[in-house]
């Protein structure tokens, strides 16, 4: 197993920030938490990168529970904040990260290398990180992140502050990692589509799990879309006149049920002046969590 | 590229024991080095202060050749504060974190920032060191051996109090206001403004129970080519291990706290 969490649970004085989380990983699998902010996936990031410690139940990375020091070589762990000093090189950065994981000599030199190959960053080898990109930084961090070569990859919002260019790149990266367990959280729902397999958290309890797909089926039917200029109002009427359950999300008005095309007509003919589009379409990952959770996403 | 990134292919644990530890400090160590040698910047401000201090106090007083082993320690102070305040900065830009969940015992964690802080002290010490033969002060050879001993020690002690504090705080400025408050005095009341002899009982009795004072002690007698005082060696020392236990005390208990 890549990742095994039993009965989790993290306390800060009275807040309850993970609450009993049990989840399995396996080995090589691309696993992503998905939550909106304050759900505790940074808890749960910080439990399982030995950063912070647990008030009770268990995990395991690459089988070794994560209170014995021995698990810390085993993983490399990508923060939110960049753990670079933008002050050294991008090899000096990776020759102290080599040194912290027990590397050394000429084995490590030919390691960095590799590493610098593999990410496209051997011609700015010898430049200053705080001369890099956002992008080519998040690279020297999954660079230094896999250096030590760790059966598990644990990343933290690895998107944040990247364009979408770079977020492209970042996915090719993860994806081409074949034997390495990578376990990342997110918050972006698009971003969640991409992993193999997801868990949802949601005020520290796991509210889903599964393949994107599975879960976006699971809930069945369809999703109906209806832009407009007055959300609020225009749900407030679909919900008087045609004894639905209507919810405004992202400015739009959704509602989710079977056979959704035959709702289109009817919505245009009724409302046809506040409507400026009406569409069809197959549950996302935002109503999965809402299904669950009878909460909206943001 | 897959075969690249297999899991495992580094044989882990091969050195089990000291090594992998006193390379990581000493990886610690360097950065901390180069980081300051690429931010000239900072040998002025811990440079500047001590030395208008010694040239007007020392001047108007006319004692700039007494005044100097105190200077000399105030360099090293400065430096070592200034040094220490890194470790918030690399709490607040997210650099520790990475080391703090590496595969290094805590104490080589201090001990590598510790002895980063002490080189670069040292090497301001020895750049106010020159300035001595122009106040007379020109320590013989062994003088001179002993000297850069002593000041190793006292770097290190200042640079280890100066950790224990840094590593329980979250911005500079409260850290800064600490260090001056407790600082300050201990600097004044060791013997580097004015000998105890003559002072006030009281003072007298701070200044002896004040471990900064046998540094100065050992220090002046080394530069003025005294025998050594196995006494106020012993104690600056002491002091030394004291500050490193408390350092990695700090360091410690902060991960629980979190």
């Amino acid at each position: 197993m890549g990742v095994e969490v039993e009965g989790l649970v993290r306390r800060f004085g009275e807040r309850v920030a993970l609450d009993g989380v049990t989840f399995a990983v396996a080995k090589g699998e691309v696993f992503g938490l998905l939550g909106p902010n304050g759900g505790g996936k940074t808890t749960l990031f910080r439990i399982l990168s030995t950063a912070l410690e647990a008030t009770s139940g268990s995990a395991r990375v690459a089988g070794i529970d994560v209170r014995d020091p021995a698990v810390r070589r085993r993983i490399g762990v990508v923060f939110q904040a960049p753990a670079l000093d933008k002050k050294l090189t991008v090899s000096e950065n990776l020759l102290h990260h080599g040194h912290l994981y027990g590397l050394g000599g000429r084995g490590l030199r030919e390691r960095i290398g590799e590493m610098l190959g593999m990410f496209g960053l051997t011609d700015r080898e010898r430049d200053r990180v705080e001369t890099l990109s956002g992008g080519l930084q998040r690279r020297v961090e999954i660079a230094k992140g896999l250096l030590h070569r760790p059966e598990v990859l644990l990343l933290d919002e690895p998107s944040t502050g990247l364009d979408p260019g770079a977020r492209r790149d970042l996915w090719e990266q993860l994806r081409g990692l074949s034997g390495v367990t990578v376990l990342l959280t997110t918050h972006l729902l698009e971003e969640a589509e991409k992993c193999g397999r997801l868990g949802i958290l949601h005020k520290g309890k796991l509210v889903a799990l599964g393949e994107p797909h599975a879960l976006r089926s699971e809930i069945g039917g369809d999703v109906v879309t209806v832009r407009s200029a007055d959300p609020a109002g225009l749900a407030e009427a679909i919900r008087a006149k045609f004894g639905v359950e209507p919810r405004v999300v992202d400015g739009t008005v959704r509602l989710s049920r079977e056979r959704g095309h035959e709702l289109v007509g009817p919505i245009a003919e009724a409302f046809g002046g506040r409507v400026e589009s009406v569409t069809v379409a197959k549950p996302s990952l935002e109503d999965v969590f809402h299904a669950r959770t009878r909460e909206s996403w943001s | 590229m897959n075969a690249v990134n297999q899991p495992g292919y580094f044989p882990a644990g091969n050195q089990p024991g000291w090594f992998p530890a006193l390379r990581a400090a000493g990886t610690l160590a360097r950065r901390e080095i180069v980081r300051f040698l690429r931010q000239r910047s900072r040998l002025v401000g811990a440079m500047a202060t001590p030395l208008l201090f010694w040239l007007v106090i020392g001047s108007g007083f006319n004692y700039l050749d007494y005044l100097f082993p105190g200077m000399l320690v105030q360099v090293l102070l400065f430096a070592s504060i200034f040094s220490t305040i890194s470790i918030i900065q690399d709490r607040n830009e997210g650099f520790l974190q990475g080391v703090l969940v590496a595969p290094v015992p805590r104490s080589a964690v201090v001990l590598g920032k510790v002895l980063g802080g002490t080189a670069i002290a040292l090497l301001q010490g020895i750049l106010f060191l020159a300035l001595g033969p122009l106040v007379g002060v020109q320590p013989t050879l062994a003088g001179l051996a002993s000297s850069l001993g002593v000041m190793a020690l006292v770097a290190f002690a200042l640079t280890a109090l100066g950790t224990a504090f840094a590593w329980r705080f979250e911005s500079v400025q409260g850290f800064h206001g600490v260090m001056n408050l407790l600082l300050f005095p201990m600097w004044l009341l060791s013997g580097a403004v004015f000998p105890s002899e003559g002072a006030a009982g009281w003072v007298r009795a701070v200044m002896a129970g004040n471990p900064l004072t046998y540094g100065v002690s050992a220090l002046r007698g080394a530069l003025t080519g005294a025998e050594p005082s196995w006494p106020a060696l012993g104690v600056t020392a002491a002091f030394a291990l004291a500050m490193f236990g408390l350092a990695v005390a700090s360091a410690r208990g902060k991960m629980r706290a979190r």
